[in-house]
């Protein structure tokens, strides 16, 4: 069933060049009416993927924003151009063998040490998160408040494209959110008592008998399931 | 107890943070708390010298903000922000000079901070933590003793940043006294070395660690022929330099030996007879430790 | 030995450019060699700090490949010392920054060996970017 709704239409800019949108679409909906097939930069168009990261300008406003294409509503004369992938070095390193203490950066993302603190990237991130905090957070040494700061980040990578040391923040922050969960969160009491209980094979039978379902009879203990959180 | 502003630097809380810690306590002793900022950046430890770089003056720029709106904010009994660490305080010092007399850079920097709650006009006033202590005078500190330094022959060393250039300098800089006369209230044997305002290679430590050990040879040796048992410092990169580069001295100069260099603040909390568990004598490369017991200066 | 040496448009807008850099006079260099005497540095530079004044003020642009330049660790004796009120750091600053500005970097981070950078404060990776990194 479809309905016809009647939207009033306003000029936008993608690439340059202008297209007439209906107004309230997002910068994702407006690209595809526009005609664009978008198969890489979309993804969940929830706000939480990180892959549609685009960059705008509004008219008579230097600034330029960085937003998440599903998440912003066009406005009239607005110029557009979809970041969806940042080149980013990504360091390869073993958890098991790094400590949650500033060091790591320096055979990880040493780059972070160029920070010049101009914020740059705090100005351009979508999700509003600190950015140059948890950077500096990081040449600090203080990895918690780096994890804590960076708690939001959903990697899209505008940050790393703007920013004038180079630094590719999002993968050093992701790296200092791993040390935190490693070593220096609380560790959940449940957690270790509940990794046992897998191990000598409590829920064995359980397993069996879902993989053993289906698929449409999985499909409706899925959704009649009863969420019980408490633990015995 | 007063509360004044304090602004650690990089370093102050991972490598060097005894001497923050030292600092701290021996601030504590002379009624004064250090209020660490609680949000701060990276100063960029060395000054941009170019005329048109102003990028690398916002970071800077955006500390003096930021300590200016915390005491305000706080009601500090002082406004003035304390640093440590030498680099720290000459790159605050510089940057803030030039945003105070060149009108046009200070807007521009403000008009790129836009972020920020409020404007930056020039008005924080930074000092080190040593020029606080000249305040509170040579004689308080002396009756602050307990533990008189009176055999140990303490040569201090300056550097380049807490002097040069003059007009942020704390001191003379070609005859600075201040250690000197810190020292003397703490009634140490003042042994004066005629390079303790030679720079010891600061981040070239980095790229080329043989310059620095030849730099740093030349420095302590001669502390060493005037008679010097340990150095003092100020700063976490000469610490490091004329601490840890002593490996590298021993390897090129065999007949070497070793001299402990710690921070000023190290050898008060000593004299006042402070806690030791805080002044952090175990984190040098040259373990004073020995040196000090055998002046009877520790407790076994 | 007689060294020639040629005035043209191009040395005298290098040294208007190094001179606009770095706010600092050259031609008001008395080639005294002060700072010279005070460089802590001077054992290990290719040219001395007079004579990258004098290259400057000549406009010779092989100034820009000597080690000098670079060794310079802005330690300001040589500020402090000057008779003329010159601060050769600054000219060293300068030329350092034309470099790094044609992103022609000083330093690799990753030719550095990585046990060797943990034990450094920080102070020193910062400060060694800063000063041999665009």
């Amino acid at each position: 069933m479809s309905e016809e709704i009647e939207a009033k239409l306003i000029p936008i800019f993608i690439l340059s060049r202008m297209h007439m949108v209906p107004e309230g679409s997002t910068i994702i909906t407006a690209m595809e009416y526009a005609g664009f097939k978008l198969k890489k930069g979309v993804g969940c168009r929830e706000g939480f993927c990180g892959a549609c990261a685009s960059l705008y300008r509004l008219e008579g406003d230097f600034k330029l924003h960085g937003s998440l294409g599903c998440q912003t509503v066009v406005q009239p004369n607005m110029q557009i151009v979809q970041i969806p992938y940042t080149p980013s070095p990504k360091a390869i390193y073993d958890l098991e063998t790094l400590n949650a203490e500033q060091e790591v950066f320096t055979n990880t993302y040493p780059e972070l040490y160029r920070c010049l603190a101009c914020n740059t990237c705090a100005k351009i991130c979508p999700q509003e998160i600190l950015v140059m905090d948890y950077v500096q957070a990081g040449i600090k040494g203080n990895l918690a408040l780096m994890a804590d700061l960076s708690f939001d980040c959903i990697m899209c990578g505008l940050c790393t494209t703007r920013c004038p040391a180079e630094i590719t923040q999002f993968n050093a922050a992701l790296l200092a959110r791993r040390l935190y969960g490693k070593y220096l969160n609380k560790k959940g009491r449940f957690l270790e008592y509940r990794i046992k209980q897998i191990l000598e094979g409590k829920f064995e039978e359980g397993y069996q008998e879902l993989m053993n379902l289906p698929k449409e009879a999985l499909t409706k203990r899925y959704f009649d399931r009863e969420l019980n959180f408490n633990i015995t | 107890m007063k509360r004044i502003p304090y602004y650690p630097g990089c370093s102050l809380q991972t490598k060097a943070k005894h001497f923050e810690t030292s600092a701290m306590a021996v601030a504590e002793a002379l009624d004064y708390e250090l209020v660490t900022l609680p949000r701060w950046n990276c100063c960029g430890a060395v000054h941009s010298l170019t005329t048109d770089d102003l990028m690398h003056h916002v970071a800077p720029v955006t500390t003096l903000l930021r300590s200016k709106e915390f005491s305000a904010e706080n009601h500090l009994d002082d406004s003035r922000l304390v640093v440590l660490c030498a680099m720290c305080l000459n790159v605050l010092k510089r940057t803030n000079k030039r945003v105070q007399e060149l009108l046009e850079d200070r807007t521009k920097i403000n008009d790129f901070m836009y972020l920020e709650n409020s404007k930056y006009d020039g008005s924080t006033i930074v000092i080190h933590f040593l020029e606080l202590l000249r305040e509170i005078g040579w004689e308080t500190l002396s009756q602050k003793v307990k533990h008189p330094l009176s055999n140990l022959a303490v040569s201090p060393y300056y550097g380049c940043l807490l002097l040069r250039p003059k007009e942020v300098g704390i001191d003379n800089p070609e005859a600075p006294t201040i250690q000197e006369d810190l020292l003397k209230s703490l009634d140490a044997k003042v042994i004066e070395n005629p390079l303790k305002n030679r720079c010891c290679g600061s981040y070239h430590t980095l790229v080329d660690k043989d310059v620095v050990a030849e730099l740093g040879y030349d420095i302590l040796i001669n502390a060493q022929k005037a008679g010097a048992e340990i150095i003092t410092t100020s700063c976490p990169l000469c610490a490091f330099n004329l601490d840890q580069r002593q490996e590298n001295i021993l390897k090129k100069h065999p007949d070497f030996t070793k001299i402990p260099v710690v921070y000023f603040t190290e050898l008060m909390m000593i004299a006042f007879d402070l806690p030791l568990e805080k002044a952090g004598l175990d984190m040098h490369y040259v373990d004073p430790r020995p040196l000090l017991l055998k002046k009877e200066m520790l407790h076994e | 030995m007689i060294k020639k040496i040629l005035i043209n448009d191009a040395s005298e807008a290098f040294c208007k450019k190094v001179n606009e850099l770095s706010g600092e006079t050259v031609s008001r260099c008395d080639q005294c060699g002060t700072c010279t005497g005070s460089c802590p540095m001077i054992i290990e530079m290719d040219i001395t700090p007079s004579q990258m004044m004098r290259l400057v003020l000549l406009g010779d642009e092989s100034v820009m490949e000597t080690k000098t330049i670079w060794i310079c660790a802005s330690c300001y004796s040589c500020t402090a010392r000057c008779p003329r009120g010159l601060d050769a750091s600054k000219v060293a600053e300068a030329l350092r920054q034309i470099k790094l500005r044609q992103a022609i970097d000083y330093m690799h981070m990753e030719d550095m060996d990585p046990e060797e950078l943990k034990k450094f404060p920080q102070m020193v990776l910062v400060a060694a970017y800063r000063k041999l990194t665009g």
